[in-house]
């Protein structure tokens, strides 16, 4: 059972944590655009602002199953191969990222207003206000969402592992589904929740620990 | 110092325009404490904030040390801003950055060395009396310590102007007080002019040379603060005034120092036209002396207030607040 738990495990891992890297790459800067661009934002910009909401919310609708099979086929021009772990990332990535932008919007929004005008009002730029204000003000609620992601896209890896990505939801549709092994589709699935419940826990441990309002 | 020509300022949502500013013409002088006094949404903020463009004025002029503001482009404006402090109402302080790290803050953005940094923001907090406060964060402090550190934080850059935006609304009256000495001594030390806006008389009265009293997006009268007290030149300025009168008043009559009952009567619409008191005075057997009152007509109804020393018997007084009572009139005994 260990033997085919835990490198279920660490598959599952590897994949999660280079997909939450990589969609927050992406996801996290278009965020950042959505906030500083809607009206009254620091840089103010409507059209952009409306075309960035319009992809997000066509992205975010469809079937995560659907956008991950749509999005393999990417997996081959960038990491060479459509199946396994590695393959997996792209998709989950591409797929997490309009998730995470409205993650990161959401927490960017929670900053009191008042701050962010009296930064302008001390002369700062728009790039510093992004950095040295709206970042660090919202930082304990970042965590959370980059929790919430990470919590996300461990469910998104299961699905990922039904379509060839390996993991821990491989080996439960495999064994369990398919061979009728219940006891390993459980223990699977009890690594996921534990999983899930560490990271939820560790995060909000530490947005607590890190938050002085 | 600050001259305003012809400014005007419109607001356009989908459908409606609001025109918070009308042809606002106001001299600031070098080293003055300007109030600008007016009701909620008279337009105030809108003013203070196209003072460093916080807010872009739809027309008009803004000159400050003899430069059109309206008419710098983004990196001079940047400057601009950086001599003009600003505090408002509700502090805006970094609440996930320490004392000192918000006060290093404008210094940071000058990309100053950490040394002198760390010098300026010492020296800053002596000034303002929370040097032992260093290390803590916004939320472990107090409104009034919150608006010294945001103080603080304004004067960091060693600005001309300071713009105060409601800066004492949010402080009970005793705070209010040690943060308007603050930015006394703080034009006294340092010649710096400032502009404050206000919905409170007091604050005017307190510290204010000059005040500028605007209604409705427009200045409708400007005046010494002492001139505005003896002769008000717009109805407006007498309200204003006269409730702060009434306060001053109430702060001076000390009940225990008469011998009779000290009360004070409330009146609010109807009542404040009916002859109440006469009849109490004939209907029982007291005297009445009545040591301050006023009565205000704001809109349509009036309130005011009347304290009154009634001196007889016991029973009797007791007798002729029931009956003020149950005409309606708010009695409170001092
Ligand atoms: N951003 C805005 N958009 C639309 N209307 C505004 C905006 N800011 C202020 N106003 C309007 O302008 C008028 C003046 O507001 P303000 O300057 O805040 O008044 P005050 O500070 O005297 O209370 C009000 O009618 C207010 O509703
Ligand atoms: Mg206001």
């Amino acid at each position: 059972m260990a033997e085919l738990i835990i490198p279920a495990l660490l598959e599952t891992i590897y994949m999660v944590f280079f997909s939450t890297v990589f969609s927050l790459v992406l996801g996290f800067p278009l965020g950042v655009l959505l906030v500083i661009t809607e009206k009254n934002g620091i840089w103010e910009k409507k059209q952009l602002n409306r075309i960035l909401n319009g992809i997000i919310n066509v992205l975010r609708s469809f079937p995560f199953i659907i956008l991950m099979i749509l999005l393999f086929p990417l997996s081959r021009l960038i990491v060479g191969k459509t199946i396994g772990t590695t393959a997996a990332i792209v998709p989950l990535a591409i797929a997490a990222a309009p998730f995470v932008a409205r993650v990161i919007e959401s927490s960017l929004k929670e900053i009191d207003k008042g701050v962010i005008e009296s930064s302008l009002a001390m002369g700062c730029t728009v790039s510093q206000i992004i950095f040295k204000v709206l970042i660090p003000e919202s930082l304990p609620s970042l965590i959370l969402g980059i929790t919430t992601t990470i919590i996300n896209l461990i469910g998104y890896s299961a699905m990922a592992g039904a379509i060839g990505g390996g993991g821990l939801g491989d080996v439960a549709i495999r064994y369990g589904l398919y061979r009728f092994q219940t006891d390993v589709m459980v223990i699977a699935v009890a690594v996921i929740i534990v999983l899930v419940q560490g990271i939820q826990f560790i995060g909000n441990i530490l947005s607590n620990n890190i938050n002085r309002k | 110092m600050i001259r305003i020509e012809n400014l005007s300022k419109s607001f356009f949502d989908e459908n409606n325009t609001v025109k918070a500013l009308k042809n606002i013409n106001l001299q600031i002088n070098k080293g003055e404490i300007f109030g600008i006094i007016g009701l909620s949404g008279a337009g105030k903020s809108t003013l203070i904030r196209c003072l460093n463009r916080l807010e872009e004025p739809t027309e008009g002029s803004i000159y400050i040390q003899g430069e059109d503001i309206t008419k710098f482009d983004k990196n001079r404006l940047r400057d601009l801003r950086k001599d003009i402090g600003m505090i408002f109402q509700h502090f805006n302080l970094f609440s996930q950055k320490t004392v000192y790290k918000n006060i290093a803050f404008p210094l940071e953005l000058e990309g100053l060395p950490r040394d002198q940094i760390e010098k300026r923001v010492d020296t800053l907090l002596e000034y303002v009396e929370l040097k032992d406060k260093k290390y803590s964060y916004p939320s472990q402090l107090s409104g009034g310590q919150k608006q010294r550190i945001a103080i603080a934080r304004a004067l960091a850059n060693n600005p001309k102007i300071l713009l105060s935006d409601e800066g004492t609304s949010a402080l009970d009256p005793k705070t209010t007080k040690s943060i308007l000495e603050l930015l006394r001594s703080t034009r006294d030390r340092f010649g710096i002019t400032i502009v404050l806006i206000t919905h409170q008389m007091e604050v005017i009265k307190d510290i204010c040379d000059r005040v500028a009293i605007m209604e409705d997006g427009e200045i409708i009268e400007v005046n010494t603060v002492e001139e505005l007290f003896k002769h008000p030149k717009t109805k407006t300025a007498y309200e204003f005034i006269s409730r702060v009168k009434s306060d001053i008043t109430e702060e001076i009559i000390e009940p225990n120092s008469f011998k009779g009952t000290v009360i004070r009567l409330g009146y609010s619409g109807e009542n404040a036209k009916m002859p109440v008191v006469s009849r109490m005075i004939k209907e029982f057997d007291i005297e009445a002396n009545i040591l301050s009152g006023d009565i205000n007509r704001l809109l349509k109804t009036s309130v005011g207030h009347l304290i009154l020393e009634l001196q007889g018997k016991d029973e009797e007084i007791q007798k002729a607040i029931k009956f003020l009572i149950d005409n309606n009139v708010k009695v409170e005994v001092m």
